[in-house]
């Protein structure tokens, strides 16, 4: 009878091994795979939805380029410091080569997008990591390219908006990289003294250095639902207590529970949301 | 034994034989000068390439000695009538940073500093001086103090990192260290700070948003510990050593890449082996810096600090 038991399981294992391969077969591009519930969508049906999943309302990770469209008013965004990139200050090997291949895919310099432009009529500076391009690492590129925007909306006298997506400081530019933190957060006591409105919407994920400075200085902290946002990783936590966490440990739930955000928005509300609270400041 | 270990040994014989030379030449009224001046040459050499010769890894374990002294040790040699105060007024008291006011050269000043201990004991009561957002908030609850009453800050870093534990989590690390990044740069006092021995990440760096930042010569900064970063590159972190030369994160590196501003120098064989000497190279530097930044008003230490930190980063 035990045997038959883990036959059993043998089988169940292969059918789902051969239902992924079918699913991961699937022409790229075409149909979307919700990572949560394995549903696929027509990609158009998909961006039409934000990139959130219909059957189970998952919030899929989405590129800057998408993020600002969905955003923006159409025509109004400008981008500022597209060329701005690494030029590997520690020698580090095999970088570059992994620069040049996220630069490839994302059609990215580097893993922030920023510009300026309005959202129904009201203008703001925006800036939005993606995650797609090193893990959203932020080295000296997305450190300068976001103090470059902070900088120009003080200028400007504008509120500021920074979607976060971040693995948390790029590794391989070392503690320049580490500085980035010290830099972009310095740039936000400046606008912060000025008056101006800081928006910071954190967005799966958020960790690390970045959650550990720009991305916690908001006016207003927002999230998405179950985006994951933390200091230090869940592993290297659960080494360190030597016990399991619970499983809604580092999501925008649990944040915002224990008072680190200010709310939840579903993509969906996220223009209206965003609409109404820069209305409410430029009254 | 290291190679470091051999010519740091090597230069206490040349020093004894040197004292027992003089020793000797003086007892017995003998002129051994030539003698002792060819030694003296020898030893300066030798401890010049002994400086040299060191390697990232040496600083490292010399950075984490269990002898190496904590804040607490500065403070004790370097101010007069220090005062520790407690609490962030928030949550708790978090004895991985020890934090108060204090005296230098008869003018009031704060002082903060990451607090490791020197037995398991002490070591667990200082949480092996990784800090947890109460930790933050209460050198932030400080420097907003010093602030106020217009007295310089002066920063010891000494962590291996924040501590990543489920509760500093809950109360928002990342928070705790953001705001101090944000607060620090908008301090109208001088900022001083100093890496007496572990520059872990933003645990450290939560401290370390200064107008003059320094490092002592065996010491570390940077993004990663050189275990996690072996860990993460090569899924290793035995390869720690190597890690620590790939990452540049001695002083002499953070130099080159514009990120502190000076390298204290340390007593040979690492700065636990004499304390008070320590102490003298620190607050010669202290007394240089303070002097250099007492100069600025209010409104020119907020730009100084900005444009420090405005500069650093490199890319085409």
């Amino acid at each position: 009878m035990l045997k038959n038991f883990f036959t059993k399981n043998k089988l169940i294992k292969q059918t789902q091994e051969v239902k992924s391969k079918i699913i991961d077969n699937v022409p790229k591009g075409l149909f979307g795979k919700c990572s949560s519930c394995n549903n696929i969508t027509y990609t158009k049906e998909l961006k039409n939805n934000l990139f959130v999943c219909p059957t189970c309302g998952h919030h899929m990770p989405i590129s800057a380029k998408d993020r600002i469209e969905f955003l923006i008013d159409a025509g109004t965004f400008i981008e500022y410091d597209k060329k701005l990139s690494s030029n590997n200050p520690l020698n580090f090997e095999g970088y570059k080569d992994k620069l040049k291949q996220d630069m490839k895919k994302t059609k990215m310099n580097d893993a922030v997008m920023t510009g300026e432009g309005k959202i129904n009529d009201l203008p703001v500076v925006i800036g939005v990591m993606d995650s797609n391009f090193r893990m959203g690492s932020m080295g000296s590129v997305v450190g300068e390219k976001i103090t470059r925007a902070i900088e120009k909306a003080i200028e400007k006298k504008i509120p500021f908006i920074l979607f976060s997506a971040s693995g948390g400081a790029r590794m391989q530019e070392g503690v320049l990289s580490l500085m980035q933190m010290a830099k972009t957060s310095a740039a936000l006591e400046k606008m912060s003294k000025q008056g101006l409105l800081f928006i910071s919407y954190l967005t799966h994920p958020t960790t690390g250095g970045v959650s550990a400075s720009f991305a916690s200085l908001g006016d207003i902290n927002i999230s998405e639902p179950k985006a994951l946002i933390g200091f230090a990783g869940r592993r290297i936590i659960e080494q360190t207590i030597r016990q399991e966490l619970p499983d809604d440990f580092q999501t925008a739930e649990f944040l915002l529970k224990n008072g680190q955000l200010d709310m939840i928005v579903p993509r969906k509300e996220m223009k209206d949301n965003l609409t109404t609270i820069l209305k409410i400041h430029s009254l | 034994m290291t190679k470091e270990t051999n010519v740091i040994e090597e230069l206490e014989q040349i020093e004894l034989k040197i004292a027992e030379l003089k020793k000797f030449s003086i007892e017995q009224n003998i002129d051994l000068s030539d003698d002792i001046s060819s030694l003296q040459t020898k030893f300066k050499t030798l401890q010049k390439t002994a400086h040299e010769r060191i390697t990232p890894w040496e600083r490292v374990k010399l950075a984490r000695h269990i002898e190496r002294p904590t804040s607490l040790d500065y403070i004790r040699y370097l101010f007069n009538d220090f005062i520790e105060l407690h609490g962030d007024r928030l949550y708790g008291d978090d004895e991985a940073i020890v934090s108060g006011i204090a005296l230098f050269q008869g003018k009031p000043i704060t002082v903060i500093g990451h607090q490791k201990g020197k037995t398991t004991k002490e070591n667990l009561q200082r949480n092996f001086g990784m800090p947890h957002p109460e930790g933050y908030r209460k050198a932030l609850r400080l420097m907003q103090q010093a602030n106020k009453f217009n007295r310089p800050i002066i920063c010891f870093i000494n962590t291996a990192g924040a501590y990543p534990g489920k509760e500093a989590e809950e109360r928002g690390q990342s928070e705790a260290i953001a705001r101090n990044l944000r607060e620090m740069a908008g301090f109208t006092v001088p900022i001083i700070c100093i890496v007496i021995g572990e520059g872990g990440s933003g645990g450290a760096l939560a401290l370390g948003v200064g107008n003059h930042i320094f490092m002592l010569e065996n010491t570390y900064y940077s993004v990663i510990s050189p275990e996690g970063a072996a860990s993460l590159l090569w899924k290793d972190s035995s390869k720690a050593q190597t890690a620590a030369e790939t990452m540049k994160i001695t002083p002499p590196d953070l130099l080159e890449l514009g990120a502190i501003d000076g390298i204290i120098p340390e007593v040979l064989g690492g700065a636990q082996k004499n304390i008070p000497l320590q102490a003298e190279y620190i607050r010669n530097q202290l007394v240089k810096s303070l002097t250099e930044l007492s100069k600025l008003d209010k409104e020119e230490l907020i730009d100084h600090r900005y444009n420090k930190f405005r500069v650093m980063g490199s890319f085409i």
